[in-house]
């Protein structure tokens, strides 16, 4: 066994055998179950030790290395169908490799602290190392299969995360909705997977595209398509993005993971690894950069006016993802690549953050609650927050800077990202192929990052600013501010880091036009674009060094608009009265925004309401008359037999030996005729 | 210094032979029956390790051709240490419980299996009948062990009765055979035999025998009464140890003995039997309400499916027979235990169905065993339980006998119906009242909890690419 092999094994097989050791010890032991600083050692060296190791192999491989294929053993092997446990090093997987580790690692850390008194501890970390698991077979598979297997697996353990606390029928039936919405992406992606092995008769990634000429264009066309409907479910896109704001019933830490990291950026990753065949088809681009813009601006909306600290997160998580995809589409795969590193740093803060406040806040509520004071409150609402930033100020410090971050304030990581990805629009704008829809598009993003700053920071003031609102809206909770406390070190350190990753992670993509405006002389500073050179097929982009300079501009004029709006609105935690005057300035929109643009409605009365009426009154009807009375008509003919020949066995000897000697005569006779 | 050679052929057999004399001495002497269980297990302990020795090694026959080794014989050895073994281990606990744990029980038990692995390896009619006889004489014991209750004498009467009758039939088939042929032997058998009247009358008569032995319809009267009245780790005994050697010896018969005669069909007879027994078994097993009387009922059903696997006559279908056994051993040896267990509580008397209400959540390792055991039993993908129905009928089909797999398949699909409805007792209905479980011993408890992982590893084990159990038995042929 090679070198590779061994630390691919490792990165691979630690999650797996952390969930083991977790999850079937804590099963069977009791006593293991109560033993959590073990518990928590292991699942967090189980995703600490392949970071390490991913570092290792980010920096022994160079940007121009080819891919290293380390085959396993073959899974499936079935008449022409063969399909290898086969997992490939390259720079695109490695990148999500590190994101999926790196983030997933100091998440896990987090979440020593912010589950330590849950009962279901064990049950927890074990879920979370599943997970790691999986989302590795994800972006590590060297064939469309094994990609399938991990992307199953994260739809799995999301769905056992978000139902984490399943006794609570809401927090369960929110499980349910995200795991249905993804089979309706899966459902698109297996026929993808059909067509692609019509065509290539193979799923491997090298077989794929190498032979892209195979494909005929309609094939093409329509292979983008499924997979994109596959990625809408998984990545939370407009039509299948319902689930993703429900799924914030998940405990925080993995509402960070999984919901804004890593999981949901899975659709852009499999995008980009395709991207060569997505280049083909001008159509299939279009339709991803319309639907992610489109998700971008219809999210950040809605996101303006939701009081949950989390769902706010969970609107901007949709509306980022969408940003990605309007990259993807727009020719920008190494954009929307970046895009989703910076985003796993700085939105992986902001719910960190926004789960050290909910710790406080249920802290406050289980305190007034032990003074025999019964307060009512939603311990996630920011109408009830406000002044925190002067009891937690490392929250505050880190969430703010993830807020600057994903404003697009330069030079924070979102500045970078979101400012390649609108270049990558307007680029796509000036080409022949839709070109004004294209503008369109770039017209929706810039709009989408004005709204994102403004909501963002209306986020950040109102739960940070101010006066502490609680004891003002609920006379029973008089003296709740000194309940309020920082998280342990266990949950700042997270903090910290992603914040300083927040702040430094953009620099990896700066663009290379700005060097060479300052230095005079041509640069190569950006390291993503040599990185994913040989994966990612971008378009180039057409412009001059004053129409970037001029687009760079407009891009922080609009942020820094956005930002001082919020300030001059919500920088006193004003969170109510300034949005009334929202409400009145945007009038019916606003209705529309809150309403949430009524998609839950919507697939209500299509889809749900008329699947429930027709299983009722038609599948039920046929399942108990037809089906089940066929079946007990069976069950009765063959019950009554035997109960028929039960009387044979009577019990008396005699006759026993009489069937004997029937027996031994019907045996001779066959014999003997 | 043959002998000496012989005699290590023989080993496991030999072992368990000496391991019997001492327990009865033990007996005699009134040693404690701890001591006397811990010494039958460290005997059976060596002899399956022989036995598994004598797997991979060659085969040949020893004692003036009265008995093989190797191949087929070593397995049947094999299957008998093992299931002796598994058997005795959960018997202790229980035979406690129930008050009948008498010491003579594991010299019987010693004694027996030496019958059985007699059986299982002759290669000589005079062997067979000796093993048959050793086996049997043993059985009759075990199975009036309830005594002063006439339930267990009920049991015993009964199989003593139709156990001689039948022996009759069976030694008469030797008689009839030597007649015609002038020989024991299988070999000189296979030889001299042509297909007159006389020796067609004695194979007859001698399958009679087999018919018996495992339980085949329309001779299998005995077994629900017997199986009932016997303790129930016996009666995993009697399922699993001694229907496995019965069913060696005639695969070892039917091989070596009938092939190489012309004009000799046995491929219809086998059919008829098997279809018998498949569908009169499963039927009489879905009105059960007795469990211990649903597994009796269910292991004649089991019997019908190994026939299947006769009756195609193939090396595959030799192959599919014994692997069967094996998975048939350590299932039925499982399903009998959690019942074993299950039953050492006087709360209610739990052989009765209705009464396992609820029961699953109690002690729900049980539970889940019971379930794993069932579901292998049904043939349930990924238990050993659905690789051994998959070889026998894959061996019918390619053997041509498309109709008769098709009737096995509808047959066990029939089953699922007995089965989960203990299963649907144990997780789905509510327990009539309230009432503590006895926790099992561990040696009992991780006993139980080894097969279960044995039955989901063989189930799984020919996905690895590692040399697999089938493919050593079908070195065999």
């Amino acid at each position: 066994m090679d070198l590779s092999t061994a630390l691919v094994c490792l990165i691979i097989g630690l999650p797996l055998a952390g969930f083991f050791i977790n999850g079937v010890l804590g099963l069977i032991s009791s006593s293991y179950r109560e033993n959590k600083p073990l518990i928590g050692t292991i699942a967090n060296v189980a995703v600490f030790a392949p970071f390490l190791i991913a570092l290792y192999l980010f920096f022994n491989h160079s940007a121009d290395a080819s891919a290293v294929v380390v085959t396993l053993f073959t899974w499936i092997d079935v008449g022409t169908l063969t399909v290898d446990i086969a997992y490939r090093i390259d720079q695109l997987s490695l990148l999500m490799v590190l994101v999926v580790t790196g983030v997933g690692a100091f998440i896990h850390l987090y979440s020593i602290g912010y589950m330590g008194h849950d009962p279901g501890y064990w049950k927890f970390f074990a879920y979370l190392n599943l997970f790691i698991f999986a989302m590795l077979n994800l972006v590590m598979g060297n064939n469309l299969l094994l990609l399938f297997l991990g992307w199953e697996g994260v739809g799995l353990c999301s769905y056992l995360l978000i139902g984490f606390w399943y006794k609570d029928m809401a927090k369960s039936d929110a499980a349910k909705k995200a795991f249905i919405y993804n089979r309706v992406g899966d459902f698109a992606f297996l026929i993808g997977m059909f067509m692609v092995f019509q065509t290539v008769g193979s799923l491997d990634f090298d077989v794929i595209l190498g032979n892209l000429e195979a494909f005929s264009s309609e094939y093409l066309f329509w292979i983008g398509l499924l997979f994109f409907i596959g990625a809408t479910g998984k990545s939370a896109q407009i039509p299948l993005f319902v689930w993703l704001p429900d799924a914030m019933a998940g405990p925080t830490s993995v509402s960070a993971l999984i919901h804004a990291a890593t999981m949901v950026t899975s659709g852009i990753y499999l995008i980009t690894r395709l991207s060569e065949m997505y280049v083909l088809s001008p159509e299939v681009m279009l339709i991803v950069s319309v639907i992610g813009g489109l998700t971008a601006i219809v999210a950040a909306t809605i996101a303006l006016t939701q009081n949950d600290i989390k769902r706010v997160l969970a609107y901007s998580t949709v509306s980022q993802l969408g940003y990605m995809f309007l990259a993807l589409g727009a020719g920008g795969f190494t954009a929307a690549m970046f895009h989703v590193v910076t985003h796993a740093f700085f939105k992986a803060c902001l719910f960190l953050g926004s789960g050290s406040v909910i710790h406080t806040m249920e802290h406050v509520g289980e305190k007034l609650k032990k003074e025999g004071k019964e307060v009512d409150f939603d311990p996630q609402d920011i109408r009830f927050m406000g002044g925190l930033r002067k009891s937690m100020p490392s929250t505050y410090k880190t969430f703010l800077i993830a807020t600057i971050a994903i404003a697009g304030i330069p030079p924070l990581a979102g500045f970078f990202s979101k400012d390649e990805i609108l270049m990558h629009a307007f680029s796509a704008g000036l080409g022949e192929y839709a070109g004004s829809l294209y503008m369109i598009l770039w017209g929706v993003g810039i709009a989408t990052a004005f709204l994102t700053a403004f909501y963002m920071f209306r986020l950040t003031f109102s739960t940070f600013h101010g006066k502490f609102k609680l004891p003002e809206k609920v006379k029973e909770a008089s003296g709740a501010e000194s309940h309020l406390h920082e998280s342990p070190v266990s949950m700042t350190l997270p903090l910290w880091v992603l914040a300083v990753a927040s702040v430094i992670g953009g620099f990896m993509g700066i663009p290379n036009f700005v060097v060479e405006t300052f230095t005079g002389q041509t640069a190569n500073i950006n390291l993503l674009h040599p990185w994913l050179d040989t994966i990612a097929a971008d378009y180039p982009i057409v412009m001059g060094k004053a129409v970037e300079w001029l687009l760079m501009g407009l891009a922080v004029a609009i942020a820094a608009g956005a930002v001082w709006i919020a300030w001059k609105m919500y920088g006193e935690g004003r969170v109510e009265e300034s949005d009334a005057v929202v409400t009145a300035k945007t009038g019916v929109f606003y209705k529309v925004w809150q309403e949430k643009y009524n998609f839950d409605e919507f697939y209500e009365a299509l889809v749900v309401r008329p699947v429930v009426r027709f299983s009722d009154r038609v599948l039920a009807v046929f399942d108990m008359k037809v089906v089940d009375g066929f079946v007990n008509a069976v069950g009765g003919t063959v019950r009554l037999f035997g109960s028929l020949i039960r009387y044979v066995q009577s019990g008396v000897i005699s006759s026993y030996a009489l069937y004997l000697v029937i027996g031994v005569i019907l045996v001779m006779a066959m014999m003997l005729s | 210094m043959d002998y000496l050679y012989d005699l290590n052929t023989f080993l496991p057999a030999t072992i368990m032979a000496a391991a019997g004399l001492v327990a009865i001495l033990m007996a005699a002497y009134k040693a404690r029956i701890g001591n006397i269980f811990n010494f039958t297990i460290v005997a059976l302990v060596m002899a399956l390790a022989v036995s598994i020795r004598d797997l991979f090694g060659p085969d040949g026959t020893a004692f003036f051709d009265m008995i093989a080794y190797g191949g087929t014989a070593a397995f049947g050895a094999f299957l008998v240490t093992l299931g002796t073994l598994f058997c005795v281990v959960i018997s202790r606990d229980y035979l406690e419980a129930i008050d009948h744990h008498y010491r003579e029980v594991y010299a019987m038990i010693l004694f027996g299996s030496t019958g059985m692995v007699g059986l299982a390896v002759s290669n000589d009619l005079i062997m067979l009948f000796l093993g048959v006889e050793t086996m049997s004489i043993c059985l009759y014991v075990l199975a009036g062990l309830i005594k002063g209750e006439k339930i267990g004498a009920e049991s015993a009467l009964k199989y003593v009765l139709l156990g001689a009758f039948s022996t009759g039939f069976l030694l008469y088939g030797i008689a009839l055979i030597y007649g015609a042929t002038g020989a024991t032997s299988y070999a000189v058998v296979a030889g001299a035999a042509e297909a007159t009247p006389l020796f067609l009358a004695g194979t007859a008569l001698l399958l009679v025998g087999f018919f018996f032995k495992i339980s085949a319809v329309p001779f299998h009267m005995w077994t629900p009464d017997v199986y009932q009245g016997t303790p129930t780790t016996l009666t995993a005994y009697f399922a699993t140890a001694s229907k496995a050697a019965s069913f060696i010896a005639l695969v070892l018969v039917l091989s070596r003995m009938i092939p190489e005669i012309e004009g000799v069909e046995l491929t219809q007879l086998l059919q008829v039997i098997a279809i018998l027994t498949m569908i009169v078994g499963n039927l009489i097993a879905l009105v059960q309400d007795n469990v211990k009387r649903m597994l009796a009922y269910s292991s004649i059903a089991h019997a019908g499916y190994i026939l299947v696997g006769l009756a195609a006559g193939t090396p595959e279908g030799y192959t599919g027979v014994l692997y069967y056994l094996f998975a048939y051993t350590i299932m039925n040896i499982g399903a009998f235990g959690v019942i074993a267990y299950y039953e050492r509580n006087h709360a209610l008397d739990f052989t009765d169905v209705h009464n396992y209400a609820g029961l699953g959540y109690k002690f729900p390792v049980m539970g889940v065993l019971l379930s794993v055991f069932l579901f292998s039993l049904i043939g349930i993908p990924p238990f050993v339980g659905f690789l051994g129905k998959y070889y026998v009928f894959a061996a019918a089909v390619n053997a041509g006998l498309v109709t008769l797999a098709v009737i096995g398949v509808l047959a066990s699909a029939a089953s699922v119906f007995y089965y989960l409805r203990v299963m649907v007792y144990l997780y789905f209905r509510e327990p009539h009242k309230e009432y503590q479980l006895v926790r099992p011993g561990a040696l009992f408890k991780y006993s139980l909890i080894l097969l279960g992982i044995l039955t989901l590893w063989y189930g799984i084990e020919p996905i690895f690419p590692t040399d697999s159990l089938i493919e050593l038995i079908s070195t065999y042929y």
